[in-house]
Formats: C-alpha cells, sequence, structure tokens
C-alpha cells in the first residue's frame, strides 16, 4: 500500500475549505455584526428620510436658535454647548467600554466590572441629558403633531413665510422626536443589556466559562450605539 | 469537534491590534475631530456666512472620520478577517443607493411644491 497522496485528495486547509468558522470569529458574534448591519439599514432609513425632507424644505429650523439652552444652567445663547456635554459623555462610556473588553482579554475580572460600571454610568448620564433636551423642546411647544405658535417659531427660523415656518417645523418635530427617540430607546436597551453582563461579571459566570467574549459582543452593540449618535448629531446639530 | 470549537474560540480572541495606550489615543482622535467641528460650528461658520457651503461637506467628512475610526479600532473589524468585515461593509452600497435615489427625489419634490 502506497502512503503518498494524490494532489486531488489532500485535506485543504484554507480558510473556505471547511471544517472551520471562515470568519474566524465565535457564532454570536458574527451575529451580533449582522444584527448591528440590518439595524444600520433601520437607522439610515430614518437618517435619509430626514435628509430628502429637508432637502425639499425652503427652510428649516436653524440648529443653533432650536438648541442654545443648557437645561438648569443657561435658558438661551449657549449654541451647541449642551449637545457637546452629551456627545463627550457617550464617546467617554465608548472608551470605558473598549477598556472593559480589554481587560477581559487579560481576565481581569476586577478591571472588567469597574469599567463596565463607567460604562453604565456613562449611559445613564446620556439618558438623563436625552430627557432634559426632550423637556425643554417639550416646554418651547415642540411634539409629535405639535409646534410652538407663529410668534416663537419665528425666532427659530432664518427667513421664510410663516406658512412654509410652520410645515418645516412639524417635520422637524416629528423627525427629531422619532430619531433620538429610537436612537434614545437603543441607548437605554444597552444600558439594560451592560447591568446584566456586569452582574454576571460579578457572579463569575465568564471566569468560570474562562472568556469574555460576551463582553466584546455587548462593547460592537454599545459602539455601534455611539457610532448612531455621531450621525445624529452632526445631521441634527451641526449641518 | 471539540477541539475545532475551542480552537475557534482562542483564535476569536485576536489580542493583537488594541493596547489601553492605542485605546486612549483612538479616544483622543475621536475628541480632536469633534473639537474640530465645534470650531467650525461656533468660530468659523458665525464670523463668515459664504463659508457655510465649505461647512456641510467639511462636517460629513468628519463624521464619516469619526466612523471609522469607532468601526475599525473599537469595534475591532480592523483586525478582523477580510471576510467578515467585506460582508459587513459591502452591504453598505444599499445605503449609499438609497442616499442617492431619495436626495434625486426630494429634488423632485422642490419641483412639485412650487
Amino acid at each position: 500500500m502506497s502512503t503518498a497522496v494524490s494532489q486531488i485528495d489532500e485535506v485543504k486547509t484554507t480558510p473556505w475549505s471547511g471544517g472551520r468558522s471562515p470568519f474566524n470569529v465565535e457564532y454570536g458574534k458574527i451575529m451580533m455584526w449582522f444584527f448591528l448591519l440590518s439595524d444600520a439599514f433601520t437607522f439610515s432609513s430614518l437618517l435619509i428620510s430626514y435628509g430628502s425632507l429637508r432637502f425639499s424644505a425652503s427652510v428649516w429650523p436653524a440648529a443653533d436658535k432650536v438648541f442654545q439652552s443648557v437645561p438648569g444652567l443657561f435658558e438661551s445663547g449657549k449654541p451647541l454647548v449642551f449637545v457637546g456635554i452629551m456627545t463627550f459623555i457617550l464617546i467617554l462610556s465608548s472608551v470605558t467600554m473598549v477598556l472593559a473588553v480589554e481587560a477581559g482579554h487579560r481576565n481581569a475580572k476586577k478591571e472588567v466590572f469597574w469599567w463596565m460600571i463607567g460604562t453604565i454610568v456613562g449611559g445613564f448620564m446620556f439618558l438623563g441629558c436625552q430627557a432634559l433636551e426632550w423637556n425643554h423642546l417639550y416646554h418651547e411647544g415642540f411634539w409629535w403633531g405639535s409646534t410652538p405658535g407663529h410668534e416663537e417659531l419665528k425666532h427659530l427660523f432664518n427667513s421664510g413665510t410663516e406658512a412654509a415656518q410652520h410645515l418645516t417645523a412639524q417635520e422637524f418635530a416629528n423627525l427629531f422626536f422619532t430619531i433620538t427617540g429610537f436612537h434614545g430607546f437603543h441607548v437605554f436597551t444597552g444600558v439594560i443589556i451592560n447591568i446584566i453582563i456586569t452582574v454576571n461579571v460579578l457572579r463569575g459566570t465568564y471566569e468560570k466559562r474562562g472568556t469574555y467574549l460576551m463582553v466584546e459582543k455587548v462593547g460592537l452593540y454599545w459602539h455601534f450605539v455611539d457610532l448612531v449618535w455621531v450621525f445624529v448629531f452632526t445631521f441634527f446639530y451641526l449641518v | 469537534m471539540s477541539t475545532e470549537s475551542h480552537e475557534v474560540h482562542h483564535d476569536g480572541g485576536e489580542h493583537e491590534g488594541m493596547t489601553k495606550k492605542k485605546i486612549w489615543q483612538i479616544a483622543l482622535v475621536l475628541s480632536i475631530i469633534t473639537g474640530i467641528e465645534f470650531i467650525i460650528a461656533l468660530v468659523i461658520v458665525p464670523g463668515h456666512p459664504d463659508y457655510l457651503r465649505f461647512a456641510n461637506p467639511a462636517y460629513i467628512f468628519l463624521t464619516l472620520l469619526k466612523a471609522f475610526f469607532i468601526v475599525a479600532y473599537f469595534m475591532h473589524l480592523k483586525f478582523e478577517k477580510i471576510g467578515l468585515a467585506l460582508s459587513i461593509i459591502v452591504p453598505i452600497l444599499f445605503i449609499i443607493g438609497l442616499i442617492l435615489v431619495l436626495t434625486n427625489e426630494s429634488h423632485h419634490w422642490i419641483d412639485l411644491r412650487r
């Protein structure tokens, strides 16, 4: 019997020849990536609808006039300051999340726990700011299906007729509350998931499992929430 | 079977790539980009209204730059297998398609409203 194997019978070991994941990533993490891709489509649809409505409008509320209060400190005259604080909170909570993932690679349970706590605190701070922002706009008269009266509305625009201002202010209000609300809902679920994972870290679930891969998976979700905010921030507050 | 799943587990972590120092560097980059956006919005544009048409493309470019840093480094996609990276990035082309279609459509809506 010859032990020589013909070329066609050789066991191939290339990534796509089967027997192992070609992506070299654990199943749950791939699924998280594809969930995030589908979520990216949802957010894109919302933001692109916003964009097309805004492009087709003759006037639009000026961002630096609508968003110029810092709740509890300044009633007006501070454009973008409050949303700047919110953006930095979310970026920082993203940083603490990567640091938790990095600590997880070293199986450092205590470090993972404290960085996760930091991430959760950041998430709650962001949600609190969001609630203040909504509260402020609500008391100005903005809500789904309602806008401030003409007198107040006049000060939020750079130009335009009364009818046009009323129409686009309503479009703005509906889109703003829908999109930031959907994002806020993601932040909220993210915080809940982070809390569950942190409890598991504390109970030693992942220590027993020998890998902190779950922290990486919720980390992906959390970074995605930050990523969406980067776009919401640009298209609602800057452009 | 068990050895295979172990192998995937072990390599899936991808330990190379993100050190503590690197994480803080990326955080600094993201903060600086956000800072530049604020400087454009609060200092440059109010003084020179003509610059507004340059400001919007600048915001979008800086936003995409931030998105790249978050996805590549924080979400670790830069260090994953190229197949995974492509299967996430290529479908984004559909989003670009929708942007093109709807911006085109919105120009038509302007004509309808006239």
